[in-house]
């Protein structure tokens, strides 16, 4: 029994921005729900089931939202599901939606990912008091600086290589007009003198809190070829998580990160990734996880990203392999929603429709995110031509 | 629509006590995990998809099924996915995948520690946030309203929902997963209960639970293999209603009815003709609109377990009702069973699934 062909429709976004005191969370998620069906041609009667993903709950301080979104969602006797899956839960979401499309179950599934975090406080949420453990309070940033300590000691990168990250994606998000970082004046000394917040990460290398939603409408193989404009046809999707913290475990480059990446190539049928991957979209929230992607996901030659963040390959300017056109989790964060962007800006650059940050040409395209402790990993391949 | 692929339960583990103390979620799921495996022989090494739903609300902490992960055994790397639902969903996102055909199994488990808290008053935060969730209705009282409504239209009455209560907890005797059972209890006793929410009785309520569910499902002749008589799974369907208390007929559950009509098409059963049922009902009020919205017959033997009225776990019950209607055509012989989950207020969410032996 072989899977069904899957085709992304349609997509839709927000604009990202620190609060949208204007909608509601049905309104956000709405706004982002219309946009991908009016992109895919298709109403809400022609939707089947949707698929929901966002953040921990406690980011808006309501407990399973889907149950109170379902009439904004145009689910009301419908099917829903409500993934959740740490950061990267915006890909994985992704993933259930084309399962019920490949398993097919569905021949048009409607999925969003939103994150509404001016509703609530993400590091009160992040550090309710826990029975037999102690908080460290140290956020995200202080979670993975170690880890990416290790990895410039193992690799050898010179010391500026996340502020070159941070400084290109900016400039790309200034071509992306949902981006919710638009610094026009940003200059590379400023990144470089931005405070310290947890070393080696600096201010000016992590991600923004934002209001925003972004949906994809998915369809079967008759409904990737009745569409009336370029779909971005499905060549591979996997998920991959493993246990947190074990003796041994290679923080730096989980197995789980590699197996992903190993088993989306091959059902894509891709060998050398650098060559056959036009344009990426990863989750990067902190600088230095671009280059710790590259080697992990199998861009570039283990402790040898880093040179290629150095060498400018990852830039939409004259980069071989542009990273992040869309400027990124490091210039748009709602964090439920972070994953399917990077799954819907691959989407967007196969079919043509990434408008200023169009890679020219791009025939396929990676999307990636991913989660808890580094240890959740969703990824996919998506290309102009049916597979 | 038609499956594809014949998917069956091929081994069930439940565990529910009134209140977990000094035991994590992780010290409650691996015997439950290990159970479900070692059933069929299996090691989390052979099992192609792992899925699994709780809630954050409940564990008090963000990103709470993290720590779960470490009692499935997540290395090597596995295939995995989570929902912030009842278990239930989480077995069909498993279903989902077996029918694209690249796993033939698929372990699924989901837990609920309920008893630090207050979960009526936790419950009241599912609500719209902007104009329900701030007056913190408590769920009992929600769940009150339905039952007067159906009251009051003539739908049902008092005495009939005190049977409903009679009939689990005389069912839940010998069930060493229900927490509430009785082998005497008439239904002049409950009636002589004082409401906790008028209409609705102590014994209306469904009794929280602490616990946990894991499940193995199978494809085709994996699953032939594993199990001496699995219990396949011949329809399943969910459907949602509107949210809005005001904005539906609380006295139904449409979504209920569809699910079922939908997934009875698919599996080719009538409902009425089912020899059990496992229905997830939070009152006995919602009960009774089940087993007439899902169209079940009169021999049909409803909640052999005592239901979700004897056990209430929240993010399992539905997934153990799907536990005890297979377990009861896996081990005791039953030829048809249907099992239901619901989540949200009044029966706003709900999954049905057909099962067979044969």
């Amino acid at each position: 029994m072989a899977k069904q062909r899957t085709a992304v429709l349609g997509v839709g976004q927000t604009k990202y921005q620190s609060t949208r005191g204007d909608v509601s969370m049905a309104g956000l998620v709405r706004e982002a729900a219309l946009r991908a069906l009016v992109d895919a041609g298709l109403e809400w009667s022609d939707v089947d089931a949707v698929v929901i993903g966002k953040a921990p709950d406690f980011f808006e301080g309501v407990m399973m939202p889907e149950l109170y979104l379902a009439d904004a969602l145009g689910c009301v006797g419908k099917p829903i599901l409500r993934v959740h899956t740490a950061g990267s839960v915006g890909g994985s979401t992704a993933l259930v939606a084309a399962s019920l499309v490949q398993g097919g179950v569905h021949r048009r599934v409607l999925t969003i990912g939103f994150e509404k975090q001016s509703e609530s406080n993400a590091t009160w949420a992040l550090s309710l008091p826990q029975p037999f453990s102690v908080s460290i309070n140290a956020g995200a940033g202080g979670y993975f600086s170690p880890i990416i300590r290790r990895y410039m000691a193992r690799s050898g990168a010179p010391d500026l290589i996340g502020c070159m990250v941070a400084f290109k994606d900016r400039q790309h998000a200034l071509r992306n007009p949902y981006a919710h970082l638009h610094q026009h004046d940003l200059t590379f000394d400023q990144v470089v003198e931005a405070p310290m917040l947890w070393d080696p990460i600096r201010y000016s290398e992590t991600c923004p809190s934002s209001d925003g939603a972004c949906a994809m409408v998915l369809g079967d193989e008759a409904a990737g070829d009745a569409a009336a404009g370029p779909v971005a046809w499905v060549h591979g999707a996997a998920m991959r998580s493993e246990a947190n913290n074990f003796p041994g475990r290679d923080e730096v480059n989980p197995q789980a990160s590699r197996d992903c990446a190993a088993d989306v190539f091959r059902q894509a049928g891709i060998s050398d990734p650098r060559s056959e991957i036009d344009v990426v979209e990863m989750y990067v929230p902190f600088s230095w996880y671009e280059p710790m992607w590259l080697e992990s996901i199998g861009f570039a030659e283990r402790d040898a990203g880093w040179r290629m963040v150095e060498e400018g390959a990852t830039h939409l300017d004259g980069g071989d392999l542009p990273v992040n056109c869309s400027g990124g989790v490091l210039s748009s964060n709602p964090i439920g929603a972070s994953g399917m962007i990077r799954f819907a800006e691959a989407a967007l650059q196969v079919r043509g429709m990434a408008g200023d940050h169009q890679v020219e040409g791009a025939r396929r395209a990676f999307g990636h995110a991913y989660g808890g402790g580094a240890q959740y990993f969703a990824m996919w391949v998506v290309g102009a031509d049916r597979p | 629509m038609k499956p594809v692929r014949e998917v069956a339960v091929v081994s069930t583990a439940v565990h529910q006590v009134p209140a977990l103390t000094g035991t994590t979620e992780v010290q409650l799921m691996v015997p439950l995990l290990n159970a479900a495996r070692d059933a069929v022989g299996l090691t989390q090494a052979d099992i192609g998809f792992t899925c699994s739903g709780s809630s954050d609300f409940l564990a008090g902490q963000a990103f709470s099924f993290v720590q779960t992960l470490d009692a499935v055994g997540a290395f090597p790397p596995i295939s995995e996915s989570h929902v912030e639902m009842d278990g239930a969903f989480a077995l069909y996102e498993a279903w989902v995948k077996l029918q694209a055909g690249e796993v033939d199994t698929a372990l699924v488990f989901s837990y609920g520690k309920s008893s630090p808290g207050s979960l009526r008053d936790v419950l009241a935060l599912q609500l719209d946030p902007y104009f329900l969730a701030p007056l913190w209705p408590p769920a009992d009282a929600v769940a009150a309203i339905q039952a007067r409504l159906l009251l009051e239209a003539g739908k049902v009455s008092g005495e009939e929902l005190a049977e409903i209560a009679v009939r689990s907890q005389r069912n839940a005797v010998g069930n060493p997963n229900a927490v509430r059972s009785s082998p005497d209890v008439a239904v002049e006793d409950v009636m002589a209960e004082v409401p906790i929410a008028d209409p609705l009785r102590p014994s209306d309520l469904a009794v929280e639970s602490d616990g946990g569910c894991a499940i193995v499902l199978a494809a085709g002749d994996r699953a032939r293999q594993l199990c001496g008589r699995p219990a396949w799974i011949r329809g399943i369907d969910h459907r949602i209603d509107a949210h809005g208390l005001g904005t539906r007929d609380l006295s139904r559950a449409p979504s209920a009815e569809l699910a079922a009509s939908v997934a009875a098409a698919t599996a080719d059963l009538a409902i009425g003709s089912l020899d059990i049922a496992e229905l997830h009902s939070p009152t006995t009020s919602q009960e009774a609109i089940l087993i007439r919205g899902l169209g079940l017959g009169a021999s049909t033997e409803v909640n052999p377990s005592g239901g979700a009225l004897a056990a209430n776990t929240l993010m399992a019950a539905g997934l153990v009702r799907i536990a005890e209607a297979a377990r009861r055509i896996i081990d005791d012989g039953a030829d048809r069973a249907l099992a239901h989950a619901t989540s949200g207020p009044c029966l706003q969410q709900n999954l049905v699934c057909l099962m067979t032996g044969v």
